[in-house]
């Protein structure tokens, strides 16, 4: 496949930046979108230019590391597929493909396509958690937990932070993906203690961070890698109410 | 393309949670946040739709004619009498609607301001694959449902820029605001901006109040285009007769 690449670079955060267009030939259909990436980053080293900055990690879709808005879709074209699952074959011969980095205040661009997400962390470290004493793991069995609603919290558990709520929500909102840590947590036995706490420090750190609010325009979910529903959302508000009536 | 060394080095900023300055008092902390202010916008619009699906049945009496319309506009001043005094009710309505009106565009307004500034810089190559075109023109609508409003008062309310403008003639005055075509075209384009205000509105404010099941919100969505259709289409039907010629 030959390919047109039009890619956003930028040297710093301080930097412009601007679409660059590059012309990329041979791309296998079995590559992955980051080894196609790779592919071009091995000849702007040889030509002696500086190669383009992505995020990536585990490369199995399940890190949360990588992620760029391909085409105007984060993650690209295909459905629950983060960018490193995505592979070359979704896209056709000679076709131009536009690259950009997440965009959001609360994201700032670092270089290129890497944006800074450190304002997940600290959503995460606001109540993303539950405070137990470490030790050894206690018998599983000694807090029941109905089967919907183990079922219920895995499904938001799957989030991975990787942030395409946020790139593809035109109001850069974080609502997804607190959403999901909330509901995850606050419906187990476990989070019970902090329930409360939880949701509103999560909020606040959310509003702090400079993200949007939810207009419920449900663009978010459709660009979730790990398909977290939009009603995660609608539980989000309802445990931040519920939250402000209790101590 | 390639970097030199005086570039400014990429810092992540330091993971600390800060605390300071936020509100402790749950009001407070309600009014600061985006959910609360969402959750007061939902309310607000709750209680100007229950308004307006009232206000659209009432104008409907116009199908009975003159005697009968003015009638009723005339009860309209009078209701709660004699436990309420004079136009006290319509009073405490209009306190009512208009502190809603207030908070909705408040909160309205501020959010806004803050979505957009969180989103600063668009994609070169913007593709939206879910929101609806009543989604995206809750704003715009929003607007221009707020001069509508405006030019409404002062056409029925207050007669200032009313043709016929006697009051108490209700009849009379509506047929001589809907007799001329801009008049009518606007109120028309208001109501189909209201009508697509609600379509979204209203579910969208029953998640921002805790709704968060799929079913329920189904059954949510289907509520609320019966009820934008029936709310634009009720108002709409009124000028409309005057064109026609059937209210004259």
């Amino acid at each position: 496949m030959n390919l047109t690449l039009r890619i956003w670079r930028q040297r710093g955060p301080e930097d412009r930046g601007a679409m660059v267009t590059y012309e990329l030939a041979d791309v296998s259909p079995d590559m992955s979108f980051l080894e196609m990436l790779d592919v071009l980053n091995e000849r702007l080293i040889l030509e002696g230019e500086d190669p383009v900055a992505f995020d990536h990690d585990c490369r199995e879709g399940i890190c949360g590391m990588c992620g760029v808005v391909i085409n105007g879709q984060a993650h690209g074209p295909r459905d629950r597929t983060t960018t490193c699952q995505l592979h070359m074959r979704e896209f056709t011969d000679g076709e131009t493909i536009d690259i950009e980095p997440w965009r959001a205040a609360a994201f700032p661009v670092v270089r290129d396509l890497v944006v800074d997400r450190s304002g997940f962390d600290r959503i995460i470290g606001s109540g993303g958690y539950i405070s137990v004493v470490t030790g050894s793991a206690p018998e599983a069995h000694a807090t029941p937990v109905p089967k919907d609603i183990a079922d219920a919290a895995f499904d938001n558990a799957t989030c991975i932070g990787c942030g395409a709520c946020v790139a593809a929500c035109p109001n850069g909102s974080a609502m997804l993906f607190t959403s999901a840590k909330v509901t995850h947590l606050n419906l187990l036995p476990q989070g019970a203690p902090e329930r409360e706490t939880r949701v509103r420090d999560m909020v606040a750190t959310m509003d702090d961070e400079g993200f949007g609010g939810c207009t419920n325009t449900g663009e978010c979910t459709v660009a979730c890698p790990k398909g977290i529903p939009l009603t995660s959302i609608g539980n989000l508000n309802r445990e931040y109410l519920r939250s402000l009536t209790r101590r | 393309m390639s970097w030199t060394d005086e570039e400014v080095v990429p810092r992540v900023r330091s993971v600390a949670v800060t605390n300071d300055a936020r509100p402790t008092s749950p009001v407070g902390i309600f009014w600061r946040s985006t959910i609360g202010k969402k959750a007061v916008m939902a309310v607000t619009g709750g209680v100007m739709l229950l308004y307006l699906l009232v206000h659209m049945l009432g104008n409907l009496k116009i199908f009975y004619g003159r005697e009968s319309f003015d009638e009723y506009a005339h009860w309209l001043r009078t209701i709660g009498v004699p436990a309420l005094h004079g136009a006290w009710f319509l009073w405490i309505m209009r306190a009512l609607l208009l502190v809603a009106i207030v908070l909705h565009a408040t909160t309205a307004y501020q959010l806004s301001r803050r979505d957009l500034k969180a989103r600063p810089q668009k994609y070169a190559h913007r593709q939206r694959l879910e929101a609806s075109y009543a989604v995206n023109t809750m704003r715009y609508g929003g607007i221009i449902i707020a001069l509508f409003v405006i030019y409404h008062l002062l056409d029925f309310t207050t007669l200032t820029v009313n043709r016929h403008g006697v009051e108490g003639a209700a009849y009379d005055n509506i047929v001589s605001s809907f007799s001329v075509w801009w008049v009518t075209l606007f109120y028309i384009i208001a109501m189909l901006a209201l009508g697509l205000h609600i379509h979204h509105g209203f579910w969208s404010a029953a998640r921002t109040l805790g709704v968060h099941s799929a079913a329920r919100e189904k059954n949510l969505k289907i509520a609320a285009t019966v009820l934008a259709v029936l709310i634009s289409a009720g108002f709409v039907t009124v000028p409309i007769a005057v064109l026609a010629g059937l209210v004259d």
